[in-house]
C-alpha cells in the first residue's frame, strides 16, 4: 500500500504514466484487460492470501498475452520464484527483481524500460545464488567467465560487462564463446536468449 | 467439557439432568444380574468338579473354575464403560505360542489370572448383593413415594394409603407432599447411585485393571499436547514472518525508495555523500532483515513445499549437495517444517565440522512415511548428542512420531536417517 503509492510517485516523478493501480490480483487481470498497458509491474505477494498470488497473476497473464511486459517485485532470493516466471511465454519482457533495487532509482527505471522493451532482467542477487551452486558444469569454468556469467544472466549487453570489467569487447565476446561451448549452450546472438539459454541451464 | 467418569459429572453441574445417575442405576442393576450368574456358575461348577474329581473327569471343570475369573473380569471391565470412559486395560501377557495349551499354561501361572479369581470371588459373594439393595432401595423407596397420590386413588381408594410399609397417609395433601418429598428423595439417591456405582468401579479397577492404563492415557494426552505446541510454534514463526514481511520490511523499501529519490535532487557535497550512506545502511539494513525472515520461517517452503525448500538450502550450502527427492504433492506443515530445519542443521553441521567435499539429500514418501537421507563423504564420527544442535531437532522429530537416527563411523561416510509419517494431500491441490 504504502509502497504502492510511493512507486506512483517514483515513475511519475521519471516520466512514466501509471495507468492502474490496483490492489489483487483479480483486480490486476481486470486492469490489464481494460487498460493494455505497456508493462505490469507486481508484487509477488499479494492480498488476500499474501502467498505467491502476484507471481501467479503474473504467469496468468503471460499465458494470455505472451508478449506483455512483467516486472515483478520480490522479497525472495529463492530461484523456484523466479524460475516460474522465467518459464512463462518465450521469456521475453520479463523480469525479476528484489525490492532493495527500488532504491537505486535510476538502475531501477532503466531495468524497468529494458524489460518493456522486450528484454531479460534477474535480480542480481538471485543470479549470486544461482552462480552459487557448486555444480559441476560451473566448476569448469574459469573465476572470469563466472563472472562474464553472472553479468549476462543479470541481462548486461556485451559493450555493459566490457565495461563493468575493464577489459574489451572483443574480450567479452571470447569468454562468451568459451562459457556457451563449456556448457554445452548453441551460440545465440540476442541478449535475452542468451540470458534464458544460461538460465535455463543453470536452473536444470 | 464432557466429564469422562461419574465422580467428574457428580462435581459438574447438572448432574441430576444428564444421563449420568441413570447409567449409574444400570451399572449397579447389571452388575447384580452378572453377580448372580456368575455366584449359580461358579458354585455349580466347583460343586460338580469336586464331585466328579473322584473320576478324573471332574479336574478339567475345576481348571474352568479357576479359569472363570477371566470372562467375568472381561465382562466387568466393559461394564464399566458405562460410568467410566477411561480406558480399563486387562493385565494378561499375550501366550507365546499358538495353541490351547500355551494360552493355559500363560494363564495359570499368571497373578492377574487369580486376582480376577479373587475378583469373581469376592463379585459372588459379597458385591453383587450390595448393587441390588442400593439400587433396590435408592430407586424403589423414592419412585414408590412420588406414586403416593396414585396409589391413593387407585389400591387406597381415595382413603388411606400406606408408604414404604411405615407410614400411614390419609388425606389428599400428606399424599402429594409425600409425592414432593419423594421426588427430593429421587435427586438424592441419584448422587447415592452415583457415589456407589463410581466407589465399585474403582474397586473393580484397582482389582482388575491395568494400572497401565493410566499411564497410557496420561502419554496420548501429553503427545497430543507435545503436538500442539509443535503447531503453535510454528504457526507464530508463519505470524512473525508475515508481520515483518508486510511491515517493517516494507517500510524499509519505501525508505530506501525516498533515500534514493532524494539523491537524485541534492546536488554533490557533503549532504549527498550522507545521503548515500544513509542509503547504503538501509540497504544493508534490508538485506539483513531478508535473511533474518528467511531464517524464521523461509516462504518458499509454504509456496513450493519441501523439495523447492531443500532445493534452496543446497544452493545456500557452502559446499555441494545433490539434492533427489522425488515428493509430488504436500506434506503437512508441521512436517514439511520439521524436515527443512533438520537438512538445514544437518547441512550446516556437514559444512562446519564433517570435511567432507560433497554431500546428498535424498529420499521421497513411501509407505505412509516421509524418508529423508543426508549423507556426505566427510571424516565421520559425528556425535548425536554432542550439542550438535540435532538434539533440539530430535525433539521436534520426536513429537511428530518421527525417528532420527545418525550414523557417522570414524572415517565416515556420515549418513542421517530421518522418518516421519504422514499423510500426502494430492499434487494436483498444492498446485
Amino acid at each position: 500500500m504504502l509502497l504502492r503509492e510511493g512507486l506512483i510517485g517514483l515513475l511519475g516523478r521519471c516520466g512514466h504514466d501509471v495507468v492502474a493501480a490496483v490492489g489483487d490480483a483479480p483486480a490486476l487481470l481486470a486492469a490489464v484487460e481494460e487498460h493494455a498497458p505497456d508493462i505490469v509491474l507486481t508484487d509477488v505477494r499479494m492480498p488476500p492470501g499474501f502467498q505467491d498470488e502476484g507471481l501467479h497473476a503474473a504467469v496468468r497473464l503471460r499465458e494470455k498475452r505472451p508478449t506483455l511486459p512483467v516486472l515483478v517485485l520480490s522479497q525472495y532470493v529463492q530461484r523456484t520464484y523466479a524460475s516460474e516466471l522465467l518459464d512463462s511465454g518465450d521469456g521475453s519482457g520479463v523480469g525479476y527483481l528484489l525490492k532493495d533495487r527500488i532504491g537505486q532509482v535510476e538502475d531501477f527505471v532503466a531495468a524497468l524500460c529494458e524489460v518493456a522493451a522486450g528484454g531479460t532482467v534477474v535480480d542480481p542477487e538471485v543470479v549470486r545464488q544461482l552462480l552459487r551452486r557448486n555444480r559441476d558444469p560451473l566448476d569448469r569454468l574459469t573465476a572470469r567467465e563466472r563472472e562474464v556469467l553472472g553479468l549476462i544472466a543479470e541481462g548486461r549487453s556485451n559493450g555493459a560487462i566490457a565495461r563493468e570489467l575493464v577489459v574489451s569487447e572483443a574480450a567479452v565476446g571470447k569468454h562468451i564463446s568459451s562459457i556457451l561451448t563449456k556448457l554445452d549452450l548453441p551460440p545465440a546472438d540476442e541478449t535475452h536468449r542468451r540470458v534464458l539459454a544460461v538460465l535455463a541451464y543453470l536452473r536444470a | 467439557m464432557h466429564p469422562r467418569n461419574v465422580w467428574q459429572a457428580m462435581s459438574g453441574p447438572g448432574f441430576l439432568l444428564s444421563t449420568w445417575p441413570w447409567r449409574s442405576a444400570g451399572y449397579l442393576l447389571t452388575g447384580a444380574v452378572t453377580g448372580a450368574v456368575t455366584l449359580v456358575t461358579i458354585a455349580a461348577m466347583a460343586a460338580a468338579g469336586a464331585v466328579l474329581a473322584i473320576a478324573l473327569v471332574g479336574l478339567p471343570l475345576l481348571v474352568l473354575a479357576a479359569l472363570s475369573g477371566i470372562p467375568v473380569a472381561w465382562v466387568e471391565r466393559r461394564r464399566m464403560r458405562l460410568i467410566d470412559q477411561s480406558p480399563a486395560v486387562d493385565q494378561h501377557r499375550a501366550p507365546a505360542a499358538h495353541g490351547l495349551w500355551a494360552w493355559l499354561t500363560t494363564r495359570m501361572r499368571e497373578q492377574a489370572t487369580w486376582r480376577e479369581l479373587g475378583h469373581a470371588l469376592l463379585f459372588a459373594v459379597l458385591l453383587w448383593p450390595v448393587d441390588a439393595l442400593v439400587v433396590a432401595v435408592a430407586l424403589l423407596a423414592p419412585l414408590s413415594m412420588v406414586a403416593t397420590p396414585l396409589l391413593m386413588c387407585t389400591v387406597g381408594g381415595g382413603q388411606e394409603v400406606k408408604v414404604l410399609k411405615l407410614w400411614t397417609v390419609t388425606t389428599w395433601p400428606a399424599a402429594f407432599a409425600m409425592a414432593v418429598l419423594g421426588v427430593v428423595l429421587l435427586g438424592l439417591c441419584g448422587y447415592v447411585l452415583g457415589v456407589v456405582a463410581g466407589a465399585r468401579a474403582a474397586l473393580t479397577r484397582v482389582l482388575i485393571a491395568s494400572r497401565e492404563a493410566d499411564l497410557d492415557t496420561r502419554v496420548v494426552e501429553l503427545t497430543r499436547s507435545r503436538l500442539r505446541l509443535v503447531d503453535a510454534f510454528e504457526a507464530e514463526r508463519r505470524r512473525i514472518e508475515r508481520d515483518l514481511h508486510d511491515g517493517a520490511q516494507q517500510r524499509l523499501v519505501v525508505l530506501t525508495m525516498t533515500l534514493g529519490l532524494a539523491r537524485l535532487d541534492v546536488p554533490p557535497g557533503p549532504v549527498a555523500d550522507q545521503l548515500a550512506k544513509a542509503h547504503e545502511e538501509a540497504d544493508q539494513a534490508l538485506a539483513e532483515l531478508r535473511e533474518l525472515i528467511h531464517g524464521i520461517h523461509p516462504k518458499v517452503l509454504s509456496d513450493h513445499g519441501l523439495p523447492a525448500a531443500v532445493a534452496d538450502a543446497a544452493d545456500r550450502s557452502a559446499i555441494p549437495v545433490d539434492v533427489k527427492l522425488a515428493l509430488p504433492g504436500r506434506l503437512p506443515q508441521a512436517v514439511e517444517a520439521a524436515a527443512y530445519f533438520v537438512v538445514c542443521e544437518a547441512l550446516t553441521n556437514i559444512a562446519r565440522h564433517s570435511g567432507a567435499s560433497r554431500a546428498e539429500v535424498s529420499g521421497g514418501h513411501r509407505d505412509g512415511r516421509l524418508l529423508l537421507h543426508i549423507r556426505d563423504d566427510g571424516r565421520g564420527g559425528a556425535d548425536a548428542a554432542a550439542g550438535t544442535g540435532l538434539t533440539g531437532l530430535a525433539d521436534r522429530v520426536s513429537a511428530l512420531n518421527g525417528r532420527i537416527s545418525l550414523s557417522s563411523p570414524p572415517g565416515g561416510p556420515t549418513l542421517l536417517r530421518v522418518e516421519f509419517p504422514c499423510v500426502r494431500t494430492d499434487p494436483d491441490r498444492s498446485a
